[in-house]
């Protein structure tokens, strides 16, 4: 069968003063109808540059193709103008994106902007558009679309959305689907019915698919084929169980081994050690509304009880929402709790006065998610680092030459100190978090989502890194993720959140061996890839 | 991001190196800033500008057109406006300095107060909301109907309006920053609530308030013209610009150059100013850049 999709030889220029020439370098790939390529890479890698230069949205002004061949249905599209390419997206090549929520019009009914598709490719009347609206609506597995065909998108959840970005994109049968990163905003559980979802479509309506990711476990859960790039070329492609099981690239087996086990490694039960942190009941709930808007109370976080010893990692694993990272910072006394005790070796803080709690501040210390915005980006990091320990009266230089100790210590140069975060990278600069929060000499170290904004190979690192020095300080790890992969490699126990509440806590190996709650086997059958041990390569 | 990455980008680059491509991409930022040196060297060096006193009557040469004497003229009493028109940009950037100079500083303080002390918020934003509603002319008007002609006066009633639009400015960023983690990090690390203000919010704010400063130096200029010309400005015997053109309106159809000529300096200043603002905030803040 002839291909949907040809890409030859594609290079595309980033503009001058750029950190590289090309943003996308001699890339050549295909794809035959009904099947699904996933292009993975890590962050710069080029992979969303080629999915934007098929359909002719890349910025003329950054970016110019410098030379290759886009083929749709052996079509050139590179030298089509902008009216035919306007023609085309939508009705032969369609594109679903990372964000459901921005890719929608709030103020538009969801049924009306499938519609808006037919609208402008076809001569259907109003009548006709809307019965075929639902008809899509139906075929992306929506509930109810006769009642949902009307909603406007904020009434919907977050796989809602996607499915209805995906029904839009599917509404005229296009040859091409183009996926960018489509699930990486979404649950894991949303996640697996999506992937699912898309899957099925392609299987029925045989549409080719370009699916991007960074995300070994989808690629192994989804892909007919896999194309690796890095550095905006190519550097490995072929089936899914050829790049998988037997890759031949350094960079490829590097990112596949990098890819946390879902399988957690033997540990010894900490039994013996002191309790340094211990939550009773504890309870967050937000009450919104007043004037105008009814009363809404949510109940963020509802009796959660919590321990963890020294030297021990606690995971605590769940959904968006779930209420994870309201305990978190329940604990760092980020917010104030609305019920319930946090001890911190046996001594209340939930309830302490700003002043009262100043003591306590620093035995407790937070590393954020976002590595780009946890920095203060007008500060040098030093700055940064030395600015806890001088607030509980260190001499600044006796900080300084301790900032430079600590660089050391996460694998930094100390000369470093005095540059700004943007000079860092993303895993860089969660090092410099980490030395931060070390700085203080905390006996509670609570990550939230450390390592999620981080690409695969980076986290392996920083992974590493905290573990390190748990061991090192004998530190309590509060570790908040929704990675399961994750949780199973750092925690020693982990503790599922499902809705503001602890549903299952165990040893790791206990959870992920013998699931006891609904919920929890749930969370773990969605799991991408988990049928698949990567990094066991055949020779 | 790989972490390999993170190469040194020299600070300077960053905040300096990009004022060149600026001129040239701008023409008229450059024009305006040169305009700008101008009024304040003539502000400065107003008596050695070939300049008389400009409070000099001289009933035997009223009306004169321009001469090799008096370069623009004389008024209707005999001054020579030459002289009024150069030592009417002292008024003129005495006024606009001084406005955005107290504004924003008055603004800033109760603007970060009000976005970080969430008890103060509503209160103090009802307030500012309340002295928005009121044109900033009138308000003026009558707060120095109230006080007494004098240049003091005259600044605090044109600062009092201008204040509410850089509290909102300011409460804007402050409850933007406040959310950041890095904030959040400063807490955890025991950071007292005036130094979260003074090190992690504050320099956020300051971009932003360049820029406004700007604008506000523009209309206090306009605002004291409005205000000398409706005669609740600078008291008569203050060479204004505002009082130039109020006194030369009954001559209007026999010299026009008596109104003409302040007009045209206000007019030049206040566009400069601006136009420097616009450029300013395409450099500082490149959010909002819009080409000029």
């Amino acid at each position: 069968m002839p291909p949907v999709l040809n890409v030859e030889n594609l290079t595309v220029q980033l503009p001058a003063g750029a950190d590289r020439l090309n943003a996308v370098e001699d890339v050549s790939f295909s794809v035959a109808p009904g099947e699904i390529v996933c292009v993975v890479g890590e962050s710069g890698s080029g992979k969303s540059v080629t999915a934007h230069s098929i359909m002719g949205l890349l910025p003329r002004r950054q970016f110019t193709i410098a030379s290759g061949r886009v083929l749709l249905e052996g079509g050139e599209l590179l030298t089509k103008s902008a009216a035919e390419m306007r023609a085309i997206r939508g009705d032969r090549i369609s594109m679903i994106f990372q964000e459901p929520m921005t890719a929608l019009n709030p103020v538009m009914k969801v049924g009306d902007q499938i519609a808006e598709v037919l609208d402008i490719h076809t001569d259907l009347n109003e009548g006709e558009r809307r019965a075929r609206a639902l008809e899509v609506m139906e075929a992306v597995r929506l509930p109810d679309p006769e009642r949902m065909i009307d909603a406007y998108p904020h009434q919907l959840s977050g796989g809602q959305r996607q499915r209805i970005m995906i029904a839009a994109a599917l509404v005229l049968d296009p040859a091409l689907l183009i996926a960018d990163e489509p699930t990486t905003a979404l649950d894991v559980t949303t996640q697996a019915q999506i992937l699912k979802l898309i899957k099925e479509l392609r299987e029925r309506r045989n549409t080719g698919v370009l699916f991007i990711t960074h995300d070994f476990g989808v690629v192994a859960e989804v892909a007919s084929r896999v194309v690796v790039m890095q550095h905006g070329k190519v550097v490995e492609q072929g089936t899914t169980e050829e790049v998988l099981r037997r890759p031949k690239h350094d960079y490829t087996r590097m990112l596949i081994r990098s890819v946390p086990s879902l399988s957690p490694p033997a540990r010894a039960p900490i039994d013996n050690e002191p309790i340094v942190l211990q939550t009773n009941n504890l309870t967050k709930t937000y009450v919104s509304g007043g004037f105008f808007a009814k009363r809404r109370v949510v109940e963020a976080a509802k009796d959660v009880n919590l321990l963890v010893r020294r030297g021990e990692t606690l995971g605590v694993v769940g959904e968006s929402g779930s209420g994870k990272s309201t305990v978190a910072r329940c604990i760092a006394r980020l917010i104030d709790p609305t019920d319930g005790a946090i001890l911190i070796k046996g001594a209340d803080v939930a309830k302490l006065s700003a002043s009262a709690l100043r003591p306590h501040r620093k035995r407790v210390q937070i590393v954020f998610q976002d590595p780009y915005r946890s920095l203060n980006p007008r500060r040098n990091v030093g700055a940064s680092i030395t600015e806890g320990p001088v607030n509980f009266g260190m001499s600044p230089q006796a900080a300084h030459e301790r900032a430079r100790e600590l660089m050391r210590l996460v694998g930094l140069d100390p000369d470093a100190l005095s540059r700004f975060p943007h000079q860092f990278s993303g895993g860089q600069r969660q090092r410099v978090c980490i030395a931060r929060a070390l700085a203080m000499e905390p006996e509670i170290l609570v990550a939230d989502e450390p390592v999620s904004a981080l690409d695969v190979s980076v986290q392996a690192q920083v992974l590493e890194l905290i573990d390190d020095v748990r061991k090192r300080f004998s530190l309590a790890v509060l570790f908040i993720t929704h990675d399961l992969r994750v949780a199973a490699q750092v925690c020693d126990r982990i503790a599922v959140m499902h809705k503001g509440e602890v549903v299952e806590e165990g040893a790791t190996a206990a959870v992920f061996g013998a699931p006891q709650h609904a919920y929890t086997r749930a969370l773990f059958d969605s799991a991408p890839g988990r049928n698949f041990e990567f990094g066991k390569f055949e020779t | 991001m790989t972490d390999t990455a993170g190469k040194a980008i020299p600070i300077g680059a960053t905040m300096f190196g990009g004022w060149r491509p600026l001129a040239a991409r701008y023409p008229f930022v450059v024009v305006s800033a040169i305009i700008i040196t101008l009024t304040v060297l003539a502000a400065v060096f107003a008596p050695l500008l070939w300049t008389t006193n400009p409070l000099d009557l001289n009933p035997l040469q009223r009306l004169r057109p321009p001469s090799e004497a008096s370069w623009f003229g004389t008024d209707q009493f005999g001054r020579d406006i030459w002289t009024r028109v150069v030592y009417g940009t002292r008024v003129s950037l005495a006024v606009g300095i001084a406005v955005a100079v107290l504004s924003i500083s008055i603004g800033l303080f109760i603007g970060l107060t009000a976005g970080y002390i969430r008890i103060l918020d509503g209160i103090v934003m009802r307030v500012m909301d309340g002295l928005m509603a009121i044109p900033g002319v009138l308000l003026a008007i009558a707060l120095v109907s109230l006080s007494g002609a004098s240049l003091t006066t005259v600044i605090i009633a044109i600062t009092v309006p201008e204040i509410p639009r850089v509290v909102r400015l300011v409460r804007a960023v402050v409850l933007t920053v406040r959310e950041e983690p890095y904030v959040e990090a400063a807490i955890a690390a025991g950071t007292s609530l005036p130094m979260i203000l003074i090190r992690h919010v504050l320099p956020n704010c300051v971009p932003a308030l360049i820029v406004q400063a700007t604008y506000v130096c523009a209309s206090a200029m306009l605002t004291e013209a409005i205000l000398s010309f409706l005669g609740a400005g600078t008291p008569p015997e203050i060479p204004s610009w505002g009082n130039m053109m109020a006194e030369g309106r009954a001559f209007f159809p026999i010299a026009p150059r008596i109104i003409l000529f302040p007009g045209a300096a206000l007019a030049l200043t206040i566009l400069a100013v601006n136009v420097l603002g616009d450029g300013l905030r395409d450099r500082l803040d490149p959010k909002l850049a819009r080409r000029v």
